[in-house]
């Protein structure tokens, strides 16, 4: 027998195989295996919006996504692999991409940083029963319509704000200088909308030592932040709250400079100040502000892991908010996958019901979800720019340093 | 709200429009002599504060010494894409001519992101941060330096115009396409001079804008918006009434910011423009259709 009639032979004897498999292959195809099968690693669809104007932040973010694989493997946690999906930092947009990385076979959707494009990416995720963990977005009602899919670790606005108020009352006791008048800057999106609400709401309740004089909402993708600055001025605040993003609050910081505008403080809730991109482009100018926001506790074990790997990976960049909980986020999938042991839906949401993360990488006890998918009580840091780095001094058992407080005059750097 | 804040918010109003009128001088000078609308605007301004960015970085240039460089490298390419491309698409429907340039525009903003990433950049020149007062009057260094070389570009821009054979030559084919072409003028080269002066004044205007303002790929799209009711309001075609309209959107953005909310400024510019509209369409200083 020729060599070409042997491999004829073996053809057709594997014919029958290959009937078999195509009979199983079409039944396969008929069964939605892809979230039902045990399977040796999970699709992530990380939905973040890494163009437009919040284009920075969304990468600052992947950044804590690309150094949790290799962090968690190394930690007995299974497989992640990525899908990457772009909100282009519009709303609509990240509605389609949701709906287009659920489509492509995600089996969870992380992200999307912010509050607006979030409760799109939501809105997607409670519809096609796949579950969404929240990396970024404090808009309250997130999880409080009664969504089944959707779980977050990050504090709402009000806890945000409820911390806020704490850690000042401690900075302004710590160091005998208590601001009488604050003026409130403030964008006018989704997420500095619901924040500036929250705190108005809280204040009373929180009896702070000061009145907030003037309350400016201003559009975070202008160009000229000079009347902004005007306004401010024109209130003689003592000091400034500023809820920002990050290209308005170093225009921002411009301007305070250049109209001498000197402050007991600049107290900052929300991204922007406390960014790589704020500290190299204010230098001097942006050091002192203390941002209250929720941060990374490096005094836990994962922290450090994180920190590690992040040195390897992005050498000379600090580490903010962005990269501990979008990293928390992957923990939180992880955990959950194992746990589950298989990529089907309602296992995943089953397992992410009953999380319990004590050593993940953001302050706090770690991570628990109440039945409405929120962690209940997410502490939030006093952080300090200090010499361009963004250190914690509130509170105190994650500080690393101690505040400064009233900040120095513009002239005196 | 006091007298002072007042006039601070109006000179500094006036002095952002002065620079925001130039980078509309550039939209205006195309549409009204090769009446083709250039979606593609904030793009090639948005190249012009990228070069005059390197320039800083690897010379230790001003960006404001930049401007002769910047103005020269963007006239070429404003020169070159008339020839090569646009040239070949200005018998087509206007929709294809928009989209063409818009595809442009998202070439641009593709390379530019491929080269310098998202994030914003800026330049630290020595007097960034510095102001100087009288009386209760503050302005910022960087803001008066961008108006007074706005203005320079802009005389030397009108004066090209008015003194100039060439200039004169291509104002004649604004006027009547087919008269200049009867009379011998060349054309195709004065459209092609033309979308290089209009880039030129993108990329003079972006090595000013440089200097109040960081740069980053995606800023482009609300400076080409910027621009068209800059351009409306002023009057289609009219170079004069680009500065106007600059000044006026500065200004009143500025008023209307401290007066109501800085997040009313966008709304209130773009309030006026439908006022011009409807009052005056051809635009504060444009001639009327006949």
């Amino acid at each position: 027998m020729s060599d070409k009639m042997k491999d004829m032979k073996t053809s057709s004897a594997s014919r029958r195989t290959v009937l078999v498999g195509a009979g199983a292959g079409a039944v396969a195809a008929a069964v939605p295996l892809r979230r039902g099968l045990a399977a040796s690693r999970i699709k992530v669809g990380i939905l973040l919006p890494r163009s437009g104007p919040q284009a920075q932040t969304g990468i600052d973010c992947q950044r804590g996504a690309d150094i949790a694989p290799d962090v968690l493997r190394a930690m007995g946690y299974p497989e992640l692999e990525y899908m990457l999906g772009d909100t282009e930092t519009k709303v609509d947009i990240a509605r389609a991409q949701a709906e287009k990385l659920i489509d492509a076979g995600a089996h969870v959707i992380v992200g999307a940083f912010d509050s607006g494009q979030t409760m799109a990416a939501a809105q997607v995720c409670e519809q096609r029963n796949i579950p969404l963990v929240v990396n970024i977005a404090a808009v309250p009602k997130l999880t409080e319509l009664g969504y089944k899919w959707v779980f977050r670790s990050f504090p709402t606005g009000p806890m945000i704000v409820g911390d806020a108020f704490r850690n000042q009352k401690k900075l302004f006791g710590m160091n005998g200088a208590t601001p009488k008048s604050v003026a409130l800057l403030h964008v006018n999106d989704t997420f500095g909308t619901s924040l500036a609400g929250a705190l108005f709401a809280l204040t009373p309740k929180f009896k702070m030592p000061y009145k907030i004089v003037e309350k400016i909402s201003y559009d975070p993708y202008g160009r000229d932040f000079s009347a902004e600055v005007r306004k401010v001025k024109a209130a003689k605040p003592e000091a400034l709250w500023a809820v920002s993003r990050l290209n308005d609050a170093i225009a921002i910081t411009k301007e305070l400079v250049r109209q001498r505008v000197d402050l007991m403080g600049i107290l900052s809730t929300g991204p922007g100040w406390y960014e790589d991109a704020y500290l190299k482009a204010t230098g001097k100018y942006g050091n002192d502000v203390i941002n209250l926001a929720p941060w990374i506790d490096f005094k836990k074990e994962m922290a450090r892991k994180m920190r590690d790997a992040f040195r390897n990976k992005f050498p000379g960049r600090n580490m903010n908010t962005n990269h501990g909980y979008t990293f928390d986020a992957m923990l939180i999938v992880a955990d959950a996958f194992k746990r589950a042991g298989s990529t089907r839906n309602t296992d995943l949401q089953t397992a992410l019901q009953t999380t319990n993360i004590t050593n993940n990488t953001t302050i706090g006890e770690g991570i628990k979800f109440n039945k409405k998918g929120q962690v209940p009580h997410v502490p939030c840091a006093a952080v300090q720019n200090r010499d361009g780095k963004p250190l914690v001094v509130l509170p105190e058992y994650a500080a690393v340093a101690k505040p400064t407080w009233p900040m120095r005059p513009w002239t005196k750097r | 709200m006091d007298f002072w804040t007042l006039t601070n918010a109006v000179a500094s109003g006036l002095l952002i429009g002065l620079v925001y009128g130039l980078s509309a001088l550039g939209l205006s000078v195309i549409f009204g002599v090769i009446r083709i609308v250039n979606f593609a605007h904030g793009e090639i301004m948005v190249m012009g504060m990228f070069f005059a960015l390197v320039m800083f970085r690897w010379l230790g240039m001003d960006p404001l010494l930049s401007v002769p460089l910047a103005a020269g490298l963007m006239f070429v390419f404003g020169y070159v894409l008339q020839r090569v491309v646009v040239s070949r698409v200005s018998h087509l429907p206007e929709h294809m001519q928009f989209l063409l340039l818009a595809a442009l525009a998202i070439m641009i903003v593709s390379a530019l992101l491929l080269i310098f990433g998202p994030d914003a950049q800026g330049v630290e020149v020595d007097y960034a941060w510095e102001s100087f007062a009288f009386g209760e009057l503050i302005i910022d260094y960087p803001k008066m330096f961008a108006a007074i070389a706005a203005v320079i570009v802009a005389s030397l821009l009108l004066a090209f115009f008015k003194y100039t054979t060439t200039g004169k030559a291509i104002r004649a084919c604004a006027d009547n396409r087919m008269g200049a072409q009867v009379v011998g003028l060349n054309v195709d080269r004065l459209y092609a001079l033309t979308f290089g002066i209009g880039a030129a004044c993108l990329g003079a205007a972006g090595a000013i804008i440089l200097l109040l303002f960081e740069v980053h790929p995606y800023l482009a799209p609300g400076y080409t918006l910027l621009a068209f009711v800059i351009v409306i309001i002023g009057g289609l075609g009219s170079l004069f009434g680009a500065l106007v309209g600059g000044i006026l959107i500065g200004v009143s953005e500025a008023i209307a910011a401290i007066l109501f909310q800085p997040s009313m400024k966008t709304a209130f510019s773009f309030g006026l423009l439908i006022l011009v509209l409807l009052l005056r369409p051809q635009g504060l200083l444009g001639k009327a259709a006949r």
